[in-house]
């Protein structure tokens, strides 16, 4: 199997609006020695991002309101350590997206 | 991965942006509920036996509402009966979306529902009015009548409660939005669980310490079914402002919502202040600070083809009325005879 090949399971909760409504998205990354998960939230943005690239990567970081899920888990758990948490293949990203009033 | 906070030996799930801990999915569940329902409890927010409408609109926080009450009643008896009131504000390709997840909620939650729309009450869609003053007023028309239609249902219903889903961040934003405005009146409410508003029915906030990323972490580990679309008409530009500062404060330090919130409870308003008295509107008898309530204005400038009449100082909008009429002596015929109040009440 390809070591590139991700499975970016959902947007949801809204951020599917920012990535043409869909949201299961099979991608296959460009080899690259390390995949950090800052790199694949620019990749996506630049590669798969169909609306408003403001509401989704902010300073070089996500927006406010956009929660990060890696493996079902909160990837604030992981920035603490390190900012750019490198991801394993195989991840399952989740974006949730808490719209503007 | 960090292991839970609360040494339960299982992997945290999520960082909880109130208190810095790391919980897994069971422990995040209990001190979500629990915070909630100590919230409830400390304030002593519901009599027992009463009826509590939820004011639902199919999103998360009302979502998340209608489950954690349903919960937290059967668990600590708090001997409620729950019902879902929903608002139809006419908004194709939005509200007609949201209304079926409230469906979905009703037959999940096992509630009765009652819909009210703004045509029904107001003789007026959403689509109609956007259609009538354009893009950049027209959240001033929802918020407005969304507000006085909630009461209304919750009369309907004959409820005791009419409870929200305002959650801490909505509440820090209102308090920093009344801030910036000087808006005192509001400001010293905007902090309370519990608003009565006068003879009107009381509206709780329960979720008025609960976090939206805990809010929107629950509901997706809760697999809980809610609509996210935004509005499709543009979203109120003040308070958008008033959103980025706090998202941007909040990132540097979460607990900025906290003590903001605690900030605004804690202000004591200057009582050689003087603030609007309420008193009930002259042509609806719905509970207002002016003769006419803001809603009425809203309508009769909306009927009276004067859709900007109430966007404003009232000075203003005396001066468009009195001008309104010298130039179409409008009481005479095409106008409803409301106008004459409202000329004769010198609104």
């Amino acid at each position: 199997m390809n070591n590139n090949a991700y499975n970016i399971n959902i947007f949801s909760g809204g951020a599917e609006l920012l990535f043409d409504n869909k949201r299961h998205y099979n991608i296959d990354l460009p080899n690259k020695d390390t995949w950090k998960l800052g790199d694949l939230l620019i990749w996506l943005r630049d590669n798969l991002l169909s609306e408003r690239p403001e509401l989704f990567i902010q300073n070089n970081s996500v927006r406010p309101g956009i929660l990060v899920l890696v493996n079902d888990s909160d990837w604030e758990l992981m920035v603490s350590s390190d900012l750019w948490y490198l991801i394993c293949s195989l991840c399952q990203i989740l974006c949730k997206y808490a719209p503007c009033p | 991965m960090p292991m839970c906070s609360r040494k339960c030996g299982k992997n945290a799930v999520l960082k909880r942006p109130k208190t810095g801990d790391a919980l897994c999915k069971e422990c995040f569940f209990e001190v979500f509920e629990n915070e909630i329902h100590f919230t409830i409890t400390r304030a002593n927010l519901f009599k027992p036996g009463s009826t509590v409408a939820i004011g639902a609109s199919g999103g998360k926080d009302s979502t998340v509402l209608a489950y954690v009450l349903k919960l937290l009643n059967e668990k600590y008896k708090y001997g409620l009966k729950l019902v879902l009131l929903s608002i139809d504000e006419g908004i194709t390709g939005y509200r007609d979306d949201s209304l079926k997840t409230v469906e979905q909620n009703r037959d999940d939650y096992e509630m009765e529902l009652k819909v009210l729309s703004y045509k029904d009450l107001y003789g007026w869609t959403m689509d109609e009015i956007v259609k009538q003053i354009g893009r950049k007023n027209n959240c001033t028309f929802c918020g407005v009548f969304r507000r006085q239609a909630l009461d209304r249902g919750a009369m309907q219903l004959n409820v005791d409660y009419l409870s929200t889903g305002h959650n801490a961040d909505d509440i820090a934003e209102t308090v920093l939005m009344n801030i910036l405005r000087g808006d005192l009146a509001r400001l010293k409410r905007c902090t309370s669980i519990i608003t009565d508003s006068g003879d009107g029915i009381p509206r709780v906030k329960p979720l008025k310490y609960t976090y939206e990323k805990e809010i929107v972490m629950y509901a997706y580990f809760r697999k809980l079914v809610y609509f996210s679309t935004e509005c499709v008409f543009a979203p109120n530009a003040y308070r958008g402002h008033a959103r980025i500062l706090l998202k941007d404060l909040e990132k540097i330090d979460p607990s900025v919502i906290m003590n903001i919130i605690q900030s605004g409870e804690s202000l004591v308003i200057n009582e050689d202040r003087k603030l609007p008295s309420l008193t009930k509107c002259q042509k609806c008898a719905y509970v207002s600070s002016q003769q006419i309530c803001k809603a009425c204005i809203l309508l009769e400038g909306l009927n009276r083809g004067l859709p900007k009449l109430g966007i404003g100082k009232s000075s203003r909008v005396n001066k468009l009325i009195t001008e309104n009429n010298r130039q179409n002596n409008c009481c005479n015929d095409n106008c409803n005879k409301n106008c004459t109040n409202l000329v004769k009440n010198n609104v």
